[in-house]
This record gives C-alpha cells, structure tokens and sequence, in this order.
C-alpha cells in the first residue's frame, strides 16, 4: 500500500518535471521559460520528496525530504525572482507577443 | 529576544535535518545555531511576540492551504499552456500596487505570486510590484491587482503584518 502510494508520487513528480522541460523548450522567451521551470520543477521535486517521505516512513530519510520541501520553496522563488531581473537589467528582449510592459519606465 | 528566536528556529532545523539526539550532536548543533543567530539575527523578527498569537497562526493555516491549492492548479495552468499545440500565451509585465508594510510581509506576498498560477514577481520599487504574466486577461489596473494578489494579501496581512 505504502509502496504503491510512494510510486504514484514520484511518478507524479517526473510527469510534472518533464512538462516543465517541454516548457523550457517550447515557450518563446526568457520570462516565459522561467514560468515553466519554477512552477513544474518545484512542484514536481516536492512531489517526488512527499514520494521519498511514503516511501521511507518516519526517520531520518523522511525528515530530511520533509525539510527540503520548504527550502526548495523559498530558493526556487528567489532564484526565479533573481533570474528575471537580472535578465531585464541585461536587456534580454521579450516575445514579439507580449502585450505589456510596465516595468521599462521603472527601470529609466 | 530577536537573536533567541533565530536561535531555537536553527536548533530544530539542526535537529530535523540530522535527525540524531546524542549529546555531540546536539552540542555541535548549539554551536552553528549560536553562530547563525549572532549573524542573522538582527534581519528578522521585529516582533517575536506575534509568534505567541494563537490568531496569527490560524490564518497562516488558512494561507498555506489557499497557498498549496494554488501551487497545485498553477502546475496545471502551465502544463496546459506548455502542452497546447497552439501555446495560448499573451504575456507582459504589469505594475500592481501593495498594501503591505513590513519587509517580511512582502517577501512572503512575492513568493506567493511566483507560485500562482502564470505569474512571477519581477521586482519590487517602493509601494510597487512588477510581475510578469504568462496571460494577460484583463486591462484594468484594478481588476488585475484583485486577480493577481487576491486573497493572499489579506491573509498575509492578517498574520505577518
């Protein structure tokens, strides 16, 4: 029972790190690809870590996945934040299809 | 104060990840913490005694639950975008306004935004927020600042301001 539910998780969580690797590739820009890697590839790893946690029970192992679910969090957030301003600073152009930019006046 | 908060939340951090509760392990766990509180300290926690509200943490339980809901969908709004053949993007940068006040605060409502669905935080420039949208679904400033920070602002500011 355990086993089953800790396959379904990690299964799980490499469907959801793949899209987001289709999505590295497939979406036109910058900003866009960064969606892709930091929404699927955080939740896919956090998937695979609850995945670990079944798997291993109560322990060392599982408390040690259960903490790397927060840290994962809070870097991948930053570093995506970290990412695109750095890219906005250093003139990386958006896609021909956005609509918007408020940020270019900010930045003057 | 600041510096014992920091403290106690380094030594259980220590103790989960080693997961070991022998006498050298706990010391050499003291030791780091005491050198990360000397360090750190002084950046967070203007207020440790809001940690004592009974209130503040029921409405962080309310956040992480509407946090992890839209962790989930947001996944499936990208993997829709991403596997769609026609990829229904109309991305942009728009400005939104905060109410919040507090550093702490912000960085939370920041990450928040990152993880909901299309949206990531650009940078933050005084009062205002530059997030950049996968789809744009709305013109109007004020419709859009209700779409996009909905609901966690109110619950962040209910228990970190």
């Amino acid at each position: 029972m355990n086993d089953m539910a800790a396959i379904i998780l990690i299964s799980v969580g490499v469907l959801f790190n793949i899209f987001g690797c289709i999505g590295l590739i497939r979406l036109p820009d910058m900003y866009n690809r960064l969606q892709a890697a930091t929404k699927c590839v955080t939740l896919g790893c956090c998937s695979i870590l609850l995945g670990v946690l079944v798997h291993f029970g109560i322990g060392s192992a599982g408390f040690r996945a259960l903490v790397a679910i927060p840290i994962l969090f809070f870097t991948a957030t930053v570093a995506a934040h970290a990412l695109a301003r750095g890219a906005y600073h250093f003139g990386t152009k958006m896609d021909k299809r956005s609509v918007k930019d408020d940020y270019r006046e900010a930045v003057k | 104060m600041r510096y014992v908060t920091v403290f106690i939340l380094s030594m259980i951090f220590w103790l989960l990840i080693t997961f070991k509760f022998t006498i050298p392990n706990i010391a050499a766990g003291a030791v780091a913490s005491a050198i990360t509180a000397a360090i750190f300290g002084r950046y967070y926690f203007y207020n440790v005694y809001k940690f004592l509200q009974p209130r503040r943490w029921l409405w962080f339980v309310v956040y992480l639950v509407t946090f992890i809901w839209a962790c989930i969908k947001a996944n499936f709004d990208v993997a829709y975008r991403v596997l769609h053949p026609a990829m229904p993007i109309k991305p942009g940068i728009v400005k939104v306004k905060t109410t919040l006040r507090s550093e702490f605060a912000r960085t939370l409502l920041a990450n928040s935004i990152t993880m909901t669905p299309g949206t990531i935080t650009v940078d933050i420039i005084g009062d205002e927020m530059y997030i950049h949208w996968i789809y744009i679904r709305s013109e109007d400033p004020a419709l859009y600042t209700r779409m996009i920070t909905g609901r966690f602002e109110e619950y962040i500011k209910k228990f970190a301001e």
